[in-house]
């Protein structure tokens, strides 16, 4: 019976001192924080995605509460109601925010694009990509590694099977721009949201000979699309054709005049 | 006994096929493609034209800087395209393309003249490295560093020895082993050459042992000197290693991230050296060179004098075509040689060997877990944990991947031959080497 007493005794003392050391060692070492970043980190997704161009959540909310206007600071995935909220907390005018998605610039697929190699090594698009052209004989396309669909943080990103290129669901895609990024070739590409999305798919900034050696639906630069566009919308630098997605209307002419079916279009998407 | 180097190393099977193979002088190609970028550092420049008649050996592109090389014509004729072409891997890369002319002759360029023994000594250090510089010479044991840069050590560093790597410890290949049984003597001269430039009283030419001709023939053309020793080295990969090389002749290490040079070595490719002489003797611009075209299925491997610039697919054709059960073909020895996507892509003064595997033998074995046996970390010549250093990089870990000095790894490929799981080791740690590599550059940029 008394060693169960003396037991109970010495643990409750030591309890009591470590509690006692604990109260003033926590009251020597506060570390005052603004109770404001963590009120910022409440709103903000905690993905630590790096879509705002800091290196996580935390250190976003940080440089908002410290920063003397929010113009230039803004999440991408909280989108305009984060901003608002944040705005409010720190007592600053909002900032707009355009959401942005990814498209994919390849439409390499295995008919357009014939395989030339095999590649056995890891299955990884940084690796095959440092080693060779690819199994395709297209230096700019996509190598159907997966390195995006592994870096998306928001599962947004899938490899389909039969073309063997990444697809992105725009319901889920909130424009982080990890897969661009993690791209070694910078086959996707961050653009505005747009309801209906026009855009080049392709990245080849070969000559049209080379280019069209490759794969059936490259890019080859012949402007035919630029003369097509009543908005002024394209331009065709290193024979590729850009769009301009500020001017773009998403009218789809190019689309039908492109000879070589490289542009695509993204249907409705939600706003 | 045989020295060798003491940490890690591996004992794969020879494959010399082509080891009691001669030279073979191959006919001049019809059409070559020079490659403006074919050492390393930046490409050379070319200051030819479409329509130009070029003479074999006259210059076609100068160095683009530094640490860059010329190029040569290496036959007689005109040139017909100066475009982009595609190498051995499918990159795009600025070439000049030489049609022969119909009446063409084996001569050389008018200015070439060779030198008698006196007028080799008569010329100066510095008149010798501009000769190496204006002659194109770059190492020749596959890094295709250009030499005048070896020539001329960094100031503060004192060069004591000249080490001649003459070990081939790739198998399969045997390039080397036949220059060295063709051109003894040749071979001590240039080291002459070599040593007289460097400032050095000694020279040292490491062989491993599986090639004794190579070694008595060598031994016999030093016969009675001091100043050049033949070294044997114990059959060891990768032997040929710089960093390992200088372990197994003089016992010492390079530091992490010193260089070769500070041991006091100063290494050379035999192949380097006797291009050097070609270069200073008979005043020869490096416009061919040894290539040992061999495979299990060739029906006539052989060692090649390949005009550089000849398509590999020509080559190949030389040693028997290409058969039928084909899986891969490899630029260089099989452990450190890259497969070729492209056989008509030229062959470049790098190439030591073109190796063509049947089907059966150029796939990989299936991945499994690793089993943490070590024997990885065993093997690894630089003394590094390839295990840990994969899952790092695979985890895209940089930091600590640069902690485990990741950058020291010489890309030998000892860890994926050894994995009894058959992990793609290596793979992996070239992807770490890439991105830390950018990491410090960028840090030192900012600087």
């Amino acid at each position: 019976m008394n060693v169960v007493l003396i037991t109970i005794a010495v643990t409750t003392v030591i309890g009591l001192i470590a509690a006692v050391v604990l109260y003033f060692v926590a009251k020597k070492f506060h570390v005052h924080e603004d109770p404001r970043i963590a009120e910022i980190e409440e709103l903000l997704p905690g993905a630590n995605c790096g879509g705002c161009g800091r290196s996580g959540c935390h250190d976003f909310a940080v440089a908002c509460a410290t920063a003397s206007s929010l113009e230039g600071l803004s999440c991408p995935v909280g989108g305009q109601t984060a901003m608002n909220g944040i705005a409010k907390i720190v007592g600053l005018a909002s900032s707009s925010v355009s959401p942005k998605v990814a498209i994919i610039r390849c439409n390499g697929t295995c008919e357009n694009r014939p395989h030339t190699s095999h590649y056995e090594g890891v299955g990884s698009c940084a690796i095959e990509g440092a080693l060779y052209e690819g199994e395709t004989d297209c230096i700019y396309g996509c190598l159907g590694g997966g390195d995006c669909v592994a870096a998306c943080p928001y599962d947004a990103m899938s490899l389909d099977e039969e073309t063997g290129l990444p697809v992105v669901d725009y319901s889920k895609c909130v424009g982080c721009g990890k897969c661009v990024a993690a791209c070694p070739r910078h086959i996707p590409e961050l653009v505005k949201r747009h309801e209906t999305m026009v855009y080049v798919a392709c990245g080849n900034r070969d000559k049209g000979a080379l280019a069209t050696k490759v794969c059936s639906v490259s890019c080859i630069g012949c402007g035919k699309c630029v003369r097509t566009c009543q908005h002024n919308a394209i331009k065709v630098t290193d024979f590729l054709a850009r769009i301009d997605r500020d001017v773009c209307v998403a009218c789809g002419e190019c689309i039908v005049a492109c000879p070589r079916h490289s542009i695509l279009c993204k249907p409705k998407i939600e706003m | 006994m045989s020295k060798t180097f003491k940490i890690g190393g591996i004992h794969p099977n020879d494959f010399k096929l082509t080891a009691d193979k001669p030279i073979v002088w191959l006919d001049q190609p019809d059409k070559v493609q020079m490659m403006l970028y074919q050492q390393i550092g930046a490409p050379s420049i070319c200051i030819v034209k479409v329509g130009d008649k070029l003479k074999k050996g006259q210059l076609i592109a100068e160095d683009g800087s530094f640490v860059s090389a010329c190029q040569h014509a290496p036959i007689s004729g005109t040139v017909t395209k100066i475009e982009k072409i595609r190498n051995t891997q499918g990159w795009y890369g600025e070439a000049v393309t030489i049609e022969a002319d119909p009446d063409r002759g084996n001569d050389f360029m008018e200015a070439s003249h060779p030198r008698t023994q006196e007028e080799v000594d008569a010329l100066s250090v510095k008149e010798i490295i501009d000769i190496v510089d204006n002659r194109g010479v770059v190492g020749l044991g596959g890094a295709t560093f250009p030499t005048r840069v070896k020539l001329l050590p960094p100031e503060g560093s004192k060069p004591e020895v000249i080490i001649v790597n003459a070990v081939e410890c790739e198998p399969y290949l045997t390039c080397d082993d036949v220059l060295m049984r063709t051109y003894p003597n040749e071979i001590v001269k240039g080291i002459e050459v070599v040593m007289k430039v460097v400032n050095v009283k000694r020279a040292i030419i490491g062989i491993e042992d599986n090639k004794p001709e190579a070694i008595k023939i060598m031994r016999k053309a030093v016969e009675g000197r001091d100043d050049i020793k033949v070294v044997t080295l114990k059959k060891k990969y990768p032997q040929g290693g710089e960093k390992q090389l200088i372990a197994a002749v003089l016992g010492k290490e390079v530091k992490s991230g010193a260089l070769p040079v500070s041991t006091g070595a100063v290494v050379n490719n035999v192949a380097t050296i006797y291009t050097i002489f070609e270069a200073v003797y008979n005043d020869r611009p490096l416009i061919e060179r040894v290539v040992t075209v061999t495979g299990p299925s060739l029906t006539n491997p052989g060692n090649f004098l390949a005009t550089i610039g000849t398509p590999i697919r020509t080559l190949i054709e030389a040693a028997g075509g290409l058969p039928e059960d084909t899986g891969k073909v490899i630029a260089g020895g099989p452990m450190m040689g890259k497969a070729i996507v492209n056989i008509d892509a030229p062959t470049t003064k790098g190439m030591s060997g073109i190796l063509v595997l049947p089907e059966a033998e150029s796939h990989r074995k299936k991945e499994q877990v690793c089993i943490r046996c070590a024997n990885c970390v065993n093997v690894c010549p630089m003394g590094l944990e390839p295990f840990l250093l994969s899952i790092l990089a695979k985890k895209h870990n940089w930091e600590d991947c640069e902690k485990e000095l990741v950058m020291n790894c010489i890309e030998c490929g000892s860890c994926s031959y050894i994995c009894p799981s058959h992990r793609p080791l290596l793979d992996y740690i070239k992807l770490g080497k890439q991105f830390v590599g950018g990491i410090i550059r960028n840090r030192n940029t900012k600087k």
